[in-house]
């Protein structure tokens, strides 16, 4: 088998991401491991978006939701481990991340399912909405809600630990974070390439087509929509532990455009696209925020020339046209 | 690559001037420099550094970085100062959210934070810390003083803040004073911008005076509604949203309203006399409260600079602790908490050679500290 | 709770509905006949009430700086469109929800750059200052009044100007299709550009009227931006009728939750707690209704066409 152009990149960009961290170390710039973990988490909550909005082309635009409820998880059961109270039912906190990631999947995957519901029997427009209006639901109960500090979010004192790892250390921190993308990665080509993933993507291209055959995109649809809340959320939980702090920021749809500008830098429904994207951002962002205060505005024009003149976005532009859809 | 990176570390910093003798000091300001807060963050800035520019220290070297108002950018500027700038000390930060974001971890890494705004009640309480100094007041302070004030003249207020902790804190702090009737208290939400309803309310209920906490824009929207419906019961507040930055975007709809301050340009001290035409010297505008937090937060480091090493935490933190400045608020000295120990105002809306601005008209409190330091164990 | 209050807040519901209206007839015109969804319309809505702030500070009259706000709103509309939003018609709606909020970050961050970040002064007119008296004792701001008569006006202005003239035949033509009448000779590219001007002008206007009750200021179009598509979404996008419908829906049930939930919810808990979860669940009520809306009918409650 011989390796196609875009996997010889996705390798590239996978294996450049992994050495930043030594490359920090021996140019004596620590700080730029935190931002290739942020880089790792921030593809890894793409990737989770990119099943719905890559493969079953629907514009979610309240992915932010999940990831502020990863983020949450993490926050609260780590709070009520360091205060040995009591969460409901009387289940105690936790500050082990196995634990934590188990329960924001639990949580994102049934918060999933009901946004899935309600949001699926809609399509188009009213699909990008009903999804931002649910994620702003979201958003003002973290804001307004007093138990777990509201608007001014939720601190993390000590990160929460990995068996066997010193998850303090910054280096250690980013492998876990890079084996969750890889694992993800993982994932996310397995379904795209089972049955389930070409159902899917046929829903995509034609709904009519699919029904005819017996398929009903409705519930594909709602476990592919769960699924990927599931794993932003994991993302979500990560970026608390990074930041050791949870906020509704993580929650405004700010967050939800900003994740599917991840995924439109790097290339729509490209396996690799949120890990190129989210490379491109972060360093974009340091880079531009360190010379101008108004990067913003130069962020702007750069998206506005990637959705109008580099469509496949950077993955198009180093691998070509993408195989699919 | 590597420029671009490097020339980003620099940022908006002022490099240090070649000197190999002395290690510089280095403080990292994290501040709000775009988006909707960052005026404030530019009065921090400012005066920060018309402070460093007065002391003409060659050692002092400030490294500046714009937070956005968001807290994950803050936590990873402050991550990116310790880690790889090496900063001793971090300073800048407004939002008690981004505060509470940055600083716990800060402190935790054997960091000094010197708090030039933000003042949650935590970080003055139980999780105070021997290296979190606030030099500004601890959020609850100027609503006390307000709530004091209406001790006089006002027996049923109506009082209202915006629904997240700073504003819960805000009216838990006025009826920690006030002892008249609450005639209801009203959460309004973050960042509304219409307070038609409210306003009805406010006119339903009989109140003899209204006590609002709405910071920035709205504040502003606040002020201009009302001015328009015809309800005459008389607003006061804390300073925040009667500062120098709002008032002209408020206009004439703020004559006469009453707030409380730690400081109004028109002090009466030697040192805020030569503040005020200083900072309008050098930037061309009036000061705020957050220039002259900041300036007095640059004052205390650098005094403390002056006696001690900051690699000698203890000796330093003696030397802060001393608060040997002089500070245009007048008497500045800090608690047990290390939050100040200072006079507390109640200022009128004035227009002024057809500027607004503010004007002293009666002291409120006197070496007022906060109901926090008790229950701080350092 | 007196009949003078209720009075007064169900004005207060139809006031701001009235200014969802503006920014939601322009959207979902745009929609209509475009097919495009346009996230950067709150920025227009921050340009109108920043061309309306200037000039009403440097000639002293409101009433320029409201024709300014609709000229430059207009003018502002008309060059993204021209540069940007022509071409993202046969896009789909990912790469114009990318491309319009690439438009809020350079509006946003523009403005800043202009005119700063201190918010701008805007004062209502003297001719609309104070309050009226309502029946029943209570007073109500005249500026207030002001806003629901123009906002009136405007919709039957659309309703005229959609039903009655050659314009909007095409505009209706062009909603049901947009082959057929290009293909019969209409200049679609410039019909295009000027619905899209028209829509813009609206956002506009409704931002510098808005601008004189609230804050000038950068930000300010998206709290509303978001409001407008909850409009549209519940109204069914493209329909006029619809966005007016869902306009008044969402100022009433906005207004009547914030002041409402609180009281009620204080029956059951003690007052300062009520008071917070009551705000909580104000803020997320809207939410709520367009969900149960939308779950119900799928396509908003007035479906214009396909």
């Amino acid at each position: 088998m011989t390796l196609s152009r875009e996997t010889l990149i996705n390798l590239i960009l996978i294996v450049l991401l992994a050495a930043v961290p030594f490359v920090a170390l021996g140019i004596g710039q620590p700080f730029y491991i935190t931002l290739a973990t942020r880089i790792a988490i921030l593809a890894l909550a793409a990737v989770g978006l990119n099943l719905v909005l890559g493969l079953g082309g629907l514009v979610s635009f309240g992915h932010a939701a999940f990831f502020g409820i990863g983020g949450y998880v993490a926050g609260i059961l780590a709070a009520h481990a360091s205060s040995g109270e009591a969460l409901m039912f009387g289940l105690a906190g936790s500050d082990q991340m196995p634990v934590i990631w188990l329960v924001t999947l639990i949580v994102c995957g049934i918060v999933g399912l009901a946004i899935g519901a309600v949001s699926l029997r809609t399509s188009g427009v009213y699909f990008i909405m009903i999804t931002l209006a649910f994620s702003q639901m979201i958003y003002y109960f973290a804001v307004s809600w007093p138990a777990y500090g509201g608007e001014d979010g939720l601190s993390i004192l000590v990160r929460n630990r990995f068996p066997g790892v010193n998850s303090m250390k910054p280096i250690s921190y980013f492998l876990i974070c890079l084996g969750m993308l890889i694992a993800g990665l993982g994932l996310f080509s397995l379904i795209r390439a089972s049955r389930f993933g070409a159902a899917l993507q046929a829903a995509r291209q034609n709904a009519v087509r699919v029904a005819a055959v017996g398929i009903s995109p409705y519930p594909i649809r709602l476990a592919a929509f769960t699924l990927s809340g599931m794993i932003t959320g994991v993302a979500g939980a990560l970026y608390a532990d990074l930041n050791r702090f949870a906020s509704p920021s993580m929650i405004s749809w700010h967050m939800s455009g900003e994740l599917i500008v991840l995924i439109v830098l790097g290339g729509t429904g490209r396996l690799f696209g949120p890990v190129a994207g989210a490379m491109l951002y972060v360093v974009f962002e340091f880079a531009l925020g360190g010379l101008t205060e108004r990067w913003q505005f130069f962020l702007g024009l750069i998206l506005l020339a990637v959705v109008l003149f580099a469509r496949g976005g950077l993955l198009g532009l180093l691998a070509g046209k993408a195989r699919h859809g | 690559m590597k420029n671009l990176l490097s020339a980003a570390v620099i940022g908006l910093g002022i490099a240090a001037t070649g000197q190999a003798a002395a290690e510089p000091l280095k403080i990292g300001m994290i501040t709000t420099l775009s988006g909707g807060g960052a005026g404030l963050g530019m009065d921090t800035r400012d005066g920060f550094m018309l402070a460093i520019k007065q002391a003409g220290n060659k050692d002092i070297e400030v490294i500046t970085e714009d937070d956005g108002q968001k807290p994950e950018l803050a936590v990873q500027i402050a991550d990116k100062m310790i880690q790889s700038d090496q900063v001793d000390i971090l300073t800048g930060i407004v939002w008690s959210n981004l505060l509470m974001a940055v600083a716990p971890s800060a402190v935790a890494q054997g960091k000094f934070y010197v708090s030039t705004n933000a003042a949650p009640a935590a970080l003055a309480g139980e999780k105070c810390n021997p290296l979190y100094f606030n030099a500004a007041y601890q959020n609850d302070n100027l609503h006390e003083a307000m709530g004091e004030y209406a001790n006089k003249d006002y027996k049923k207020m109506f009082i209202m803040a915006p629904n997240y902790p700073a504003g819960k804190d805000s009216l838990t702090g006025f009826k920690r004073y006030y002892k008249g009737e609450v005639a209801a208290e009203v959460y309004t939400q973050v960042g509304q911008t219409d307070y038609a309803a409210e306003i009805a309310q406010i006119r339903a209920s009989g109140a003899d005076g209204v006590f609002i906490f709405l910071p920035g824009g709205m504040g502003i929207a606040f002020m201009k509604q009302y001015s328009q419906s015809g309800v005459k019961t008389p607003v006061m507040g804390p300073g925040f949203s009667f500062s120098q930055d709002v008032l002209p975007a408020i206009g004439d709809a703020a004559l006469g309203v009453k707030n409380s301050g730690q400081w109004a340009k028109d002090l009466d001290n030697e040192a805020n006399k030569k503040f005020v035409p200083a900072f309008q010297a050098e930037y061309g505008r009036l000061p705020s409260i957050y220039a002259v937090q900041a300036y007095d937060a640059a004052q205390l480091i650098l005094s403390a600079a002056a006696k001690a090493d900051v690699k000698d935490t203890e000796a330093f933190r003696a030397e802060l602790l001393k608060a040997d400045i002089q500070s245009p608020r007048g008497k500045f000295k800090f608690n047990t908490n290390q939050h100040p120990i200072q006079d507390i105002y109640v200022a009128e809306v004035i227009k002024e050679d057809g500027v607004l601005t503010n004007k002293i008209i009666a002291p409120v409190f006197t070496d007022h500290g906060d109901a926090y330091a008790k229950d701080c164990k350092m | 709770m007196t009949i003078a209050l209720a009075i007064e807040q169900l004005l207060n519901g139809l006031q701001l509905g009235v200014m969802l209206f503006l920014m939601a007839a322009g959207l979902t015109l745009i929609f209509g006949v475009m097919g495009l969804i346009n996230l950067a319309h709150g920025s227009l809505y921050m340009v109108g009430a920043f061309a309306c702030a200037t000039i009403a500070a440097w000639t002293g009259s409101f009433w320029l700086g409201l024709v300014a706000s609709l000229a430059a709103a207009a003018a502002a509309g008309a060059i993204i469109e021209l540069t940007v939003i022509r071409r993202l018609y046969d896009r789909d709606h990912l790469d114009q929800v990318l491309a319009t909020f690439a438009l809020i970050l350079i509006f946003s961050e523009g403005t800043r750059w202009i005119f700063g970040s201190f918010p701008l002064y805007l004062d209502i007119p003297p001719l609309l200052q104070g309050a009226v008296a309502l029946p029943g004792g209570a007073e109500y701001p005249l500026y207030r009044l002001a806003i629901i008569a123009v906002g009136a006006a405007v919709a039957i202005g659309l309703y005229l100007l959609i039903s009655k003239t050659r314009l909007g035949m095409r505009i209706r033509a062009g909603e049901s299709d947009r082959e057929m009448i290009g293909a019969l000779g209409v200049d679609i590219r410039t019909l295009y550009t000027i619905v899209f001007a028209l829509g813009s002008a609206l956002a506009g206007f409704a931002g510098a009227m808005v601008g004189a009750l609230q804050s000038v200021q950068v930000g300010m179009g998206e709290p509303v931006l978001i409001l407008a598509f909850v409009v549209i979404v519940i109204g069914g996008i493209g329909s006029i009728k619809g966005a007016l419908i869902g306009a008044i829906l969402v100022g009433v049930v906005d207004t009547l939750g914030r002041f409402l939930l609180p009281q009620i919810l204080a029956i059951l808990l003690p007052p300062a707690q009520a008071g917070l979860m009551g705000g909580a669940l104000a803020s997320m009520l809207i939410y709520i209704v367009m969900a149960v809306i939308l779950a119900v009918k799928p396509r908003g409650l007035f479906t214009a066409h396909g």
